[in-house]
């Protein structure tokens, strides 16, 4: 086994002096980011802080106006979409494909022929609680379900380095609550490389390794703690409760 | 309930042509009763089976070549985007030329066989086709048009698997407006020089005095293009489940 001193020197994801402007507004000011390998780190802040932008210039979707977004080393966008899966707010899933076609799409953005794409998901369904609704259209499927769908979408093609945006903001709170538990333990069954983006406090201190709060627009990184807490966690735990009013302290001075 | 509410209207209206035909008032030649035009239907039924074929097929081709180069267009236009600037005012054009004036030219072109009738079906077919298409290619979310980049997709599998599922409900409202537009198309093509058809027939009948004739080819040229519209309508029911379920839903 690799120890820590002979693993390569490059961050999986990292961010330095990134700036973002459209037109006259500044989205992103000289965010500095660094997230280590496996490691599950939160974004949070308010609405407009540009959380979304953030993703999207991980993703290779977007590029900086000034410095460097690199991943796994590499600053070229192409490299970025190639290393990056990007799940975006909604799940976007097509409704005239069956729930393990949309699972399945992008295997199949990938050069998989459809049939191997579909027979790569079709495990997996059981696991994630889909079982039996393979063949359902999104249309008949739970909030919940639907978003399980689009996360196995960008489980699937197995890459290193999962960009989750607000991933359960359209789900009511109970649900909402059921999922963040199932999201845990699929990233502790399947552990990656993780940058989630929530206004969520109590979300991020939850799922997270490491929260990092952004300040409204211009977004700017204002503070960053450690979730020293061991896994599993629960919601009620008084020391997720603390670092969550620390957190909101924070975000709110 | 709703067909029945439709059937009730067209009752209405068959008494309400057969009540204004029975006036004095109104000339035998300007207007034959159903009862006449069911009579015509009845007596000259072989003469009318003929010439409606030869029309029905004038359509039914002159849609096929309309959906095949209205689609393939649409589809070139919205890849090339060169393409869709430098041929849409044409598209638009083409559309208000006046067909009465082309047909004759289109006879001249192709002389009196099927040919100036597939032309004109098809040129005034491909457009509701292409235009409608068109909109449809572009329906998709851009969100969703990132999120197939960020998963890597080629241009052509962002086609296949967002953009024409996306589009295909635009698209059957163009073919629907199309299916309807295409026996004019047919019956255009015919007066301007033919020697079958129903559209001559009813030409030839009124210059003739045949009113209830005319009549009864009037009633199988708008029979036609109900009975075109309704198999789109039903294609579009087949092709596009996931747009039926979620109107019930």
């Amino acid at each position: 086994m690799q120890t820590e001193a002979e693993a390569p020197a490059e961050e999986p994801l990292s961010l330095t002096g990134v700036t973002r402007r459209f037109g006259a507004v500044t989205a992103l000011d000289a965010v500095e980011l660094d997230v280590r390998a496996g490691e599950i780190l939160a974004i949070v802040g308010p609405s407009g802080c540009g959380k979304s932008t953030l993703l999207e210039l991980v993703a290779g979707l977007q590029e900086p106006d000034a410095g460097a977004v690199r991943v796994a080393g590499s600053t070229a966008a192409a490299e970025r979409r190639a290393l990056c899966a990007y799940m975006p707010q909604r799940d976007l899933l097509l409704p005239w494909r069956d729930a393990l076609g949309n699972a399945a799409l992008a295997l199949e953005c990938q050069g998989v022929p459809r049939r191997a794409a579909r027979c790569r998901a079709a495990p997996l369904f059981e696991r994630f609680g889909l079982a039996e609704f393979e063949r359902a259209r999104p249309a008949a499927l739970s909030g919940g379900m639907r978003q399980r769908v689009a996360f196995l979408r960008t489980l699937l093609p197995g890459r290193p380095v999962l960009l989750l945006d607000e991933p359960f903001g359209a789900l009511d709170a109970i649900t909402r609550l059921d999922m963040q538990e199932w999201l845990a333990d699929a990233l502790a069954a399947d552990p990656r490389t993780v940058l989630l983006v929530t206004h969520d406090v109590e979300e991020a201190v939850f799922l997270a390794d490491r929260v990092t709060l952004l300040s409204p627009r211009p977004g700017r990184v204002v503070d960053e703690f450690a979730v020293p807490l061991p896994r599993p966690r629960t919601v009620t735990d008084r020391e997720l409760l603390e670092l969550k009013a620390r957190a909101l302290e924070a975000l709110r001075p | 309930m709703r067909y029945l509410l439709a059937a009730l209207l067209v009752a209405l209206f068959v008494l309400a042509w057969q009540g204004i035909a029975s006036l004095d008032s109104v000339d035998d030649l300007t207007l034959a009763s159903p009862v006449e035009t069911l009579e015509a239907l009845r007596d000259d039924r072989d003469l009318l089976a003929d010439n409606a074929w030869v029309t029905l097929v004038e359509v039914l081709l002159g849609l096929a070549i309309a959906v095949a180069g209205g689609v393939l267009l649409a589809i070139a236009m919205h890849l090339v985007r060169p393409l869709r600037d430098a041929a849409y005012p044409l598209l638009v054009a083409s559309q208000a030329i006046p067909i009465v004036v082309l047909a004759p030219i289109f006879v001249l072109a192709f002389d009196y066989g099927i040919g100036p009738k597939l032309a004109i079906v098809a040129l005034i077919c491909f457009f509701p086709i292409t235009v409608n298409l068109l909109d449809g290619l572009r329906s998709a979310p851009p969100e969703l048009l990132k999120l197939m980049r960020s998963m890597g997709a080629s241009r052509l599998r962002t086609l296949r698997s967002v953009e024409l599922p996306a589009s295909l409900p635009f698209l059957f409202s163009g073919l629907k407006v199309a299916a309807t537009v295409s026996v004019i198309g047919a019956v255009f093509g015919e007066w301007a020089g033919a020697e079958e058809g129903l559209g001559r027939l009813v030409l030839l009948g009124n210059n003739q005095l045949q009113t209830p004739r005319v009549y009864a080819g009037i009633v199988i040229l708008t029979l036609m293009a109900v009975w075109l519209f309704c198999v789109v309508a039903l294609a579009e029911r087949v092709a596009i489940p996931w747009n039926r379920k979620e109107e019930t839903a």
